[in-house]
């Protein structure tokens, strides 16, 4: 890893093939049309979401790695960029929880939805 | 420049994996040994978006999930009513596909950028920031139709009246990204059309001959732009 990873950073910069971004540019949209897909089929539950963020985090994947060339960066910019927004996870659950306790109460004093 | 930072450090001579990381973080010298220090705070200014982005995404997502009235069905809402029928979602499907068409030409800019291929790489911008201008387009378009429904930050027809705020605030953030990067393109564009990087020119982004680091460095700006809308498309349309 660390030996390709120098070859392709030359002091010029990143050189890779025309071909690669070809191929990636083509995954983003067939990844993309599966997301619309998952909406017009009206498919709904796990499998729905399950099935979006799967899309998504391969469309992000796809976008960070090649197009912005992290896949060939020193580790040390890898996890001091991506560690960072990884925890945000936390952040996102303890607004779930948050946010359940709210409508919890919302129901309980103010009665059921309109 | 790059000799310097060869001399000072060759990254062949460092280990490799996590003690890589350690070694380059502790060597009281800069830690991003092969980036060099535009790019490196490109990143850092990209991760600082991503926090405001993530934030919105976040406040959006708490409003919603605690919201006692139903929240407007996207598929629904962001339909076109095209030959007789509602195609649900049509609009966002074919901005989702011009920016990411978008990402790939510039991608394959910043590739030919650094061949020194003046020519196709400014042809490849401005054809990077037409898709944009058309995405802006697209999304003013989409703006004008919910307006003219009745959509306002504080109430619509449809439900929750939240979803306005959400909508506006998350698409006209994301939309002013789309509209700064176009403006960046072809202020980057220009230059590498007239050989700014080829002189040494002196100017914003083109202090050193032969550096079109900067068009990667622009890259990296439009590639985040399309990043976050994956996110958007996922959690605003999508949900």
């Amino acid at each position: 890893m660390a030996r390709s990873e120098t070859t392709a950073q030359t002091p010029s910069g990143q050189h890779h093939p025309i071909r690669l971004y070809l191929v990636v540019w083509g995954l983003l949209f067939v990844l993309s049309a599966f997301s619309y897909m998952v909406d017009y089929l009206g498919i709904q539950g796990y499998l729905r979401w399950s099935l979006i963020l799967l899309f998504m985090m391969l469309k992000a994947g796809l976008i960070v790695a090649v197009f912005m060339h992290m896949a060939w960066e020193r580790l040390a910019l890898v996890y001091a960029i991506l560690l960072p927004p990884l925890l945000v996870l936390i952040f996102v659950a303890l607004m779930v929880s948050e946010s359940n306790y709210t409508i919890l109460t919302r129901l309980a004093f103010f009665g059921a939805a309109p | 420049m790059t000799q310097s930072v060869q001399t000072h450090s060759d990254p062949d001579l460092r280990p490799a994996g996590l003690r890589g990381v350690a070694a380059d973080f502790g060597s009281d010298q800069r830690a991003f040994k092969t980036a060099s220090w535009g790019k490196a705070m490109m990143w850092v200014f990209l991760l600082s978006d991503t926090f405001i982005f993530g934030c919105f995404l976040l406040a959006y997502m708490t409003a919603r999930i605690s919201t006692p009235v139903a929240w407007p069905n996207p598929s629904e809402v962001f339909a076109l009513h095209i030959g007789g029928q509602d195609v649900p979602l049509i609009l966002i499907a074919i901005m989702t596909f011009v920016l990411i068409s978008s990402s790939g030409t510039m991608a394959m800019a910043v590739n030919f950028g650094y061949r020194r291929e003046r020519g196709k790489t400014a042809a490849l911008m401005l054809l990077t920031a037409l898709l944009g201008a058309a995405f802006v387009g697209m999304q003013a378009f989409e703006w004008t139709k919910l307006i003219s429904e009745g959509v306002r930050p504080w109430e619509n027809p449809w439900g929750a009246a939240q979803f306005g705020s959400a909508f506006f605030m998350i698409t006209g953030f994301h939309g002013t990204h789309v509209t700064i990067g176009v403006i960046f393109l072809l202020v980057v564009a220009r230059k590498v059309w007239r050989g700014d990087f080829e002189t040494g020119r002196r100017g914003f982004f083109t202090s050193r001959k032969g550096r079109y680091e900067a068009v990667e460095i622009m890259g990296l700006y439009w590639h985040f732009v399309d990043l976050v809308w994956v996110f958007i498309f996922a959690f605003f349309y999508l949900w």
